[in-house]
């Protein structure tokens, strides 16, 4: 944090800060850090937020497995992560802080609800002594304020049970971090009125305590001055906070319009994807078609059935739900029809960690079908780039007759991040159109259908659907011979067809940008390899590498297969390179196999995000190897 | 599509010019044949229709009728015709598999097709063991079935599709057999003008893993004492001189009994809304041994899937206006940069 001095005295400008709220699950942690980024993105500052939570649905309340945390990072200045350590921790209880505080660094603030720190709590969360009293938190500025008690007394003259106002004390907290913060209080109020207008004692309860928390830091006396962080330089423009499903959502909805076709979501609710169901399933008035399935494969079942009836099918899903579908992506290949599976990628195998984020499913979307099966991959790098990545995906599966896999993950899907709004004008148009007539002629002159005949340039089929009269055909998950697409075990046309649809997903390389370098392009001793989410971490820690004179330039890749077509010269112009990702080394894999490269992965599979410090760290260790 | 006559069309239209390709005598010709000839009396396009089905020896019937088909994966042609069937209410589409294809790995599917009322017919051929992976027993297989799975017998309960389906709250369910192409037709004509998922069992002959399995109840000389005919409205009476019937007991159980023994009045008249009827009708014997009720089991009306799906989508446009995407992405809480 830096400060400027010529500023009023009360007030402290520091350029950024990270807070980071943990609470029991219970404690209402995600909606006071969904407040206090809506507040901070109002003002017009950049932010990246990281919420953290539970897989259970509740926990035993106080202990550390209950643990609710959410971290905002808010800058005056452009910014690509959440953050490496919390400056500030606001800790609602003994578990919170036993879970929390290691992630500190020495120096930062320590807000904690010292109510909830009896012998009880204490216990629960595991602790055989007070830390507040002793030298355990010495190395910290700690602030102890009595939350619940506070929030109890200012809801009393409303009437509320103590037991009902004590659940309004996450805005007591929210109010009084909002005044060191220096936040606008009227949206806040704002949405607690809108928000739980149907239940005004709940309403007036939450008002309540955030005038209290708000009031306290005024009166209290505790906080030597408050802090601001100005708004961050950004292009003129509207600007929304958005996440990385609600921005998937939104870009299928969009997509659905430039293709002009309904869209079709098949989908089985599942961590953390399920919120794209949610989404899509709210705006019907938009054509959108949802169906919850009975499981994975009768929801990529109906959406590729959707997509032979001529709808846009998807469907969205995460690691395990891949595992299910794999079967009818081979079908979808072999019928050549579009489709979009999505994969909010979370920490396996198995259920593995189901809430907590990971990039080890790209070996999955690349191979995990039987027999040569070759499709698309598109990835999206940051929470409002999930969008843009969505209709990409659909801009290939129309284009090309072929299922495409979106890679996202947990913490795009969970993160957001300002987001100038695009002008609807300007996307991309995606043409495309069903045969409608006959497409080659017979031996005696008549019309005849080839469902098979190909597009000479991207080597897609004809999208057939029925109700076109005249062109009644067959299609199936058995090898069909090119063109007529009847049955066939031949075994030189098998072999063609393989070689066909392998050339035909091969060919997209020169449908899709060019990769950028950005960085010390002309003379770096290191690039960076990256893809998906890690593009924030590697920004960081590329431009920290760089600010120590070192040369370091990066490539992030948004399309995996194929790649773009200049990679590979690339990945082979700088004598070092290195490839970030939460997994054992997928992406590294690729690059070895695919450019003979001494690709050297750097990998983090804790089921958090890198860090830009620790990214800094790893590639000054590449360096200096 | 189009608001013109249907055209007339016959037997020959409806056949495709790939060869079917089922063991010679196979019963799946006899109904493939009694399909391809209803086809031009039902008043519908073969543009509009689409035949869906999974994998096996009945899954290969799409190949052979000259509509739309796709053949897809095993057991999951319910949920691929869901997806159909919703997305383009205006189709036709029908579902064939076999007993093991929609009983065993699509049982699932099967349920939740006909628990959600999807506009669909399906066809499921039951034969009692798996033929095109070369006889293995199937979930409808008796007890103590030998097989080359099951040298020592199996031990597998079977299910009664009957039974399974009510359970599943299909709203229309049916058996026929393929030695009576009559009898399968009007079943077939009924399914096929239900709206909502019509299931039809159809008791089908593998003659090559299983040859025989139903001649106890179908062949033309026993059907008459073996087939119990189900009327909407009419006493439920079977045998040579309709001699024999089904009564209720005072335990409420269903029995087949002499109608002289019990006097017409006792007998019990069918109803196919009642879905207890029809389960305990399911009941009465499990094939292929007894006498077996055929006909239409059940058939009540019910909202179907696809249209309930339509209407929701059609009263969002009306209520919030149709889609507009600028509003959408301008819809949360948005600030402006100068």
């Amino acid at each position: 944090m830096s400060t400027t001095a010529d500023q009023a005295p009360a007030t402290e400008h520091i350029d950024r800060v990270i807070i980071r709220f943990a609470g029991d699950s219970g404690d209402g942690m995600q909606l006071t850090g969904d407040r206090f980024t809506s507040a901070s993105a109002l003002l017009g500052n950049d932010l990246v937020t990281l919420p953290e939570y539970p897989a259970e649905i509740r926990a035993p309340a106080g202990t550390v497995a209950g643990v609710s945390a959410f971290q905002v990072h808010i800058s005056d200045h452009d910014i690509t992560t959440h953050g490496d350590t919390p400056d500030v921790l606001v800790a609602m209880n003994p578990a919170a802080l036993l879970s929390e505080v290691g992630k500190l660094e020495p120096g930062a603030s320590l807000i904690v609800n010292i109510d909830a720190f009896d012998e009880r709590n204490l216990t629960k969360a595991g602790y055989d002594h007070n830390p507040l009293e002793g030298d355990d938190l010495l190395a910290f500025t700690v602030f102890e304020v009595p939350m619940t008690s506070l929030t109890r007394q200012a809801c009393e003259p409303l009437g509320v049970k103590p037991r009902d106002a004590e659940r309004s004390k996450n805005f007591f907290a929210l109010g009084l971090i909002s005044w060191m913060y220096t936040r606008p209080e009227q949206p806040t109020l704002d949405w607690i009125a809108t928000k739980f207008a149907s239940k005004p004692q709940v309403r007036d309860a939450n008002v309540a305590a955030f005038n209290a928390g708000h009031a306290f830091g005024e009166t209290a006396e505790l906080f030597g001055h408050r802090y601001a962080v100005d708004p961050a330089p950004q292009a003129p423009g509207e600007y929304t906070s958005v996440n990385g499903n609600t921005a998937t959502a939104w870009g299928l909805i969009a997509a659905s319009q430039l293709v002009k076709l309904p869209l079709f979501l098949g989908s089985y609710p599942i961590t953390p994807a399920s919120d794209i169901l949610h989404e899509l399933s709210k705006h019907k008035n938009f054509g959108v078609r949802t169906l919850q399935a009975e499981d994975e494969i009768a929801g990529i079942g109906a959406a590729l059935g959707a997509a032979y009836g001529g709808h846009l099918g998807i469907t969205t899903t995460s690691g395990p739900g891949v595992a299910l579908k794999s079967e009818t992506l081979g079908l979808a290949i072999s019928l050549e029809l579009p489709l979009v599976i999505i994969d909010v990628q979370r920490g396996g195998p198995s259920t593995g960690l189901p809430t907590k984020t990971e990039q080890a499913d790209l070996l999955l979307a690349m191979f995990g079908r039987h027999g040569e099966s070759p499709l698309p991959i598109v990835a999206a790098f940051s929470p409002a780039q999930c969008f843009h990545a969505a209709i990409e995906a659909v801009r290939l599966a129309v284009t090309y007759r072929t299922p495409v896999f979106l890679l996202t993950d947990g913490y795009l899907a969970n993160g957001s991040e300002p987001w100038l709004i695009p002008d609807v004008d300007d996307l991309p148009d995606i043409p495309v159109a069903f045969l409608t007539e006959p497409n080659a002629t017979a031996a005696d002159g008549s019309p005849m259908l080839l469902p098979y005949q190909r597009d000479p340039e991207t080597l897609a089929r004809p999208w057939i659907i029925p109700g076109t009269p005249g062109l009644e055909h067959r299609i199936g998950g058995i090898e069909k011979a090119e063109g007529t697409g009847n049955i066939s075990y031949d075994p030189e046309n098998h072999e063609h067809m393989t070689r066909v649809r392998a050339a035909k997903v091969a060919g997209i390389a020169d449908d899709i940008p060019a990769a950028e370098v950005t960085g010390d392009v002309d003379d770096a001793e290191l690039l960076v390899v990256g893809w998906g989410s890690t593009w924030g971490a590697i920004n960081g820690g590329v431009d920290r590498c760089r600010a120590r004179g070192r040369k370091v330039a990066h490539v992030h890749i948004t399309h995996l297969n194929p790649f773009p077509a200049n990679l590979g010269e690339i990945v082979r112009r700088y004598p070092k390179v290195a490839v970030p990702e939460m997994n054992l080394g997928q992406l590294t894999l690729l690059l070895r196999a695919e450019y003979l490269v001494d690709a050297r992965p750097i990998s983090k599979v804790k089921g958090l995000p890198f860090t830009a410090g620790e990214l800094e760290a790893a590639f000054l260790e590449v360096l200096d190897d | 599509m189009t608001d013109t006559a249907v055209p007339e069309t016959t037997r020959k239209d409806w056949s495709s010019d790939q060869e079917p390709r089922w063991c010679p005598g196979c019963g799946d010709y006899t109904i493939l044949a009694a399909v391809q000839s209803l086809m031009p009396n039902l008043g519908v396009r073969r543009e509009e229709t689409v035949f869906v089905s999974g994998i096996g020896c009945a899954a290969r019937f799409p190949y052979y009728m000259d509509t739309y088909g796709v053949h897809t994966i095993h057991g999951r042609a319910p949920a691929i015709a869901t997806g159909l069937a919703v997305a383009r209410p205006d189709l036709d589409v029908w579902v064939v598999g076999g007993d093991g294809d929609m009983l065993s790995i699509g049982g699932n599917h099967l349920l939740h097709a006909l628990r959600r009322n999807v506009d669909l017919t399906i066809l499921m051929f039951n034969n009692q063991i798996y033929g095109l992976t070369k006889g293995q027993y199937s979930p409808t297989s008796e007890v103590g079935k030998v097989t080359k799975s099951t040298p020592f017998g199996s031990l597998d309960h079977p299910f009664n599709p009957i039974s399974l389906a009510i359970g599943a709250e299909a709203t229309f369910v049916a058996r026929t057999h393929d030695m009576d192409r009559n009898h399968m037709q009007d079943v077939l004509t009924r399914a096929h003008a239900h709206e909502g998922a019509a299931f039809v069992e159809i008791y089908q002959n593998c003659n090559v893993f299983n040859d025989g399995a139903f001649a106890q109840i179908t062949a033309k000389t026993n059907r008459s004492s073996m087939l119990i005919p189900l009327e909407h409205g009419e006493p439920i009476r079977f045998g040579e001189e309709n001699e024999r019937g089904v009564v209720m007991g005072p335990d409420s159980a269903l029995r087949i009994v002499d109608v002289s023994d019990v006097g017409e009045d006792a007998l019990l008249v069918h109803d196919e809304t009642d879905a207890g009827l029809a389960f305990q009708l399911s009941r009465l014997s499990h094939g292929p041994t007894e006498p077996t009720a055929i006909g239409v089991f059940r058939s009540i009306e019910r909202d179907d899937y696809g249209s309930g799906v339509s209407r929701q989508v059609a009263a969002a446009g009306e209520q919030k206006g149709p889609g507009d995407l600028r509003a959408l992405l301008h819809s949360g809480a948005t600030w402006t940069v100068d």
